[in-house]
């Protein structure tokens, strides 16, 4: 009876990560259409954003149906919620990534400031290295890890409060940047929150180490500092 | 799927009163069917109609049809002991005749009119094997079957089942009486033979019914409720009465 629960467990835990290799590489491409002006590359994005919401509903899904039927406790409970809670997690970044995408479609040529444009390409490397390192935690049970990944999130947090008040200056020296920047400041609150959902995965991965549901990072929204 | 046996408004009366009022059920081919319900609700009535065994009670009348292979089992042409040789059982107590092992696995194959000894032996060690339990008794398999554990009992009475190489077996809560590490390797077990054997379980135990089979029927009063997949019953219930009594409130 193990050896059914711990295989199909196995196998949820594998597309779990296999959703989170998808939603990274999500990430990339929507800020990269968004830097680059490449829509068809965002359009891309949108599109395959319907694969990550199938693969979530498939993944919860199955999650259910281990509930109902084998009706795990303790430590092979709290297996199965982590796959539950995190996956929407991921699925939340991935619409966060179609946020971003949708944001390069709407740019028309607008005044660029490069200097804002490499912030926000260093917050997208940042995210997807955090993501990346939630993942390993999740898979290793890295409690350690996770905790450190938490941490790495305030980090995303200043860097949007960085460009957000860079970006509020220009707009103040230079009205013509003003549409241009206003996109600037969506992209730059899709990254901040897509590194709240990660650290939100990196709190389900101490739960399911722990057993404590712990908030790592309390109040690290910038807008409250 | 092919259906081994198929019920079709089956009645079951004591004397003038109906215990079981037209059931109809199928026993998919290599499936296993979970017959749940509160005692009395009808589940062991039903599966004792499957082999014939509700026969010898008295005053007892079955209307309906009840097929197996498409042959009526209540049909004057059918030989009992055939029958029973087909749709195997296995009971809540461990009931090992008492002498050896082998020939309680053996007792089958030799009530059958099977000499070959070559065969009997070689029959004996594949059923012990699938009843997973041959580990355990390889060395003993002279020895009185009473003087084995509860759990290792229960097994051999499967073995001894499996040795006919019936069509359909009949569990009436085959764990019921064993302890929680015995009771998973029987449903090990059941797991591990279903692509050979066709099962119908009846048991109280709503995990092992969740956890094994790919049907269930709940019965209550004397009434299939509902019959579904595994899956759907146990996350989706159509009827009200089976998701009050899923989630325990009566019975």
């Amino acid at each position: 009876m193990r050896g059914i629960f711990e295989d199909e467990l196995k196998r949820l835990h594998g597309k779990f990560t296999e959703m989170g290799i998808n939603v990274s590489e999500a990430i990339y491409r929507a800020s990269k259409s968004f830097i680059d002006h490449d829509k068809a590359l965002a359009q891309q994005v949108i599109e395959h954003d319907e694969e990550i919401n199938e693969e979530e509903i498939k993944l919860e899904d199955e999650a259910l149906m281990l509930i109902a039927l084998q009706q795990p406790v303790a430590a092979d409970f709290r297996q199965i919620i982590i796959v539950l809670k995190a996956s929407s997690d991921l699925e939340r970044i991935g619409d966060h990534a179609v946020g971003i995408a949708r944001e390069s479609i709407e740019l028309k040529g607008e005044q660029r400031v490069p200097e804002i444009e490499d912030d926000i390409g260093e917050m997208t490397n940042n995210v997807r290295s955090m993501l990346e390192e939630v993942l390993d935690a999740y898979v290793k049970e890295d409690e350690v890890g996770a905790k450190q990944i938490a941490i790495a999130n305030q980090q995303i947090d200043k860097a949007y409060a960085n460009v957000r008040e860079k970006t509020i200056e220009m707009m103040k020296q230079d009205s013509k940047v003003i549409t241009g920047s206003a996109s600037y400041l969506m992209v730059a609150s899709y990254l901040e929150r897509i590194g709240d959902h990660i650290s939100n995965i990196a709190e389900w991965v101490v739960y399911n180490k722990t057993g404590h549901l712990a908030e790592l990072t309390p109040d690290h929204h910038p807008e409250e500092n | 799927m092919a259906n081994v046996m198929t019920a079709r408004n089956l009645r079951l009366y004591y004397g003038k009163h109906e215990a079981l009022h037209g059931i109809d059920l199928d026993f998919p081919k290599q499936k296993i069917t979970a017959l749940i319900g509160p005692s009395g609700s009808g589940k062991s009535t039903f599966l004792r109609c499957m082999n014939r065994m509700n026969d010898l009670v008295a005053g007892v009348t079955i209307t309906g049809s009840l097929k197996l292979d498409n042959k009526d089992i209540y049909s004057p042409k059918t030989d009992v002991v055939d029958l029973r040789k087909r749709v195997g059982m296995v009971f809540q107590q461990p009931n090992p005749f008492p002498f050896s092992v082998f020939d309680n696995v053996a007792f089958g194959l030799r009530l059958a009119g099977i000499k070959d000894r070559a065969l009997i032996q070689e029959r004996v060690e594949t059923s012990l094997k699938q009843a997973a339990v041959w580990d355990e008794v390889k060395d003993k398999l002279n020895e009185n079957a009473l003087a084995f554990s509860g759990g290792q009992q229960q097994r051999i009475c499967i073995a001894r089942v499996l040795a006919v190489q019936p069509e359909i077996i009949l569990m009436d809560e085959p764990t019921s009486a064993l302890d929680p590490v015995s009771a998973g390797k029987i449903e090990d077990l059941l797991l591990s033979i279903q692509d050979k054997f066709t099962i119908a379980i009846v048991t109280h135990n709503m995990q092992q019914a969740s956890r094994i089979s790919d049907q269930t029927a709940f019965f209550l009063d004397g009434k299939l409720v509902e019959v579904g997949s595994t899956k759907q019953l146990f996350m989706a219930p159509q009827k009200e009465e089976t998701s009050d009594y899923l989630n325990g409130k009566f019975g």
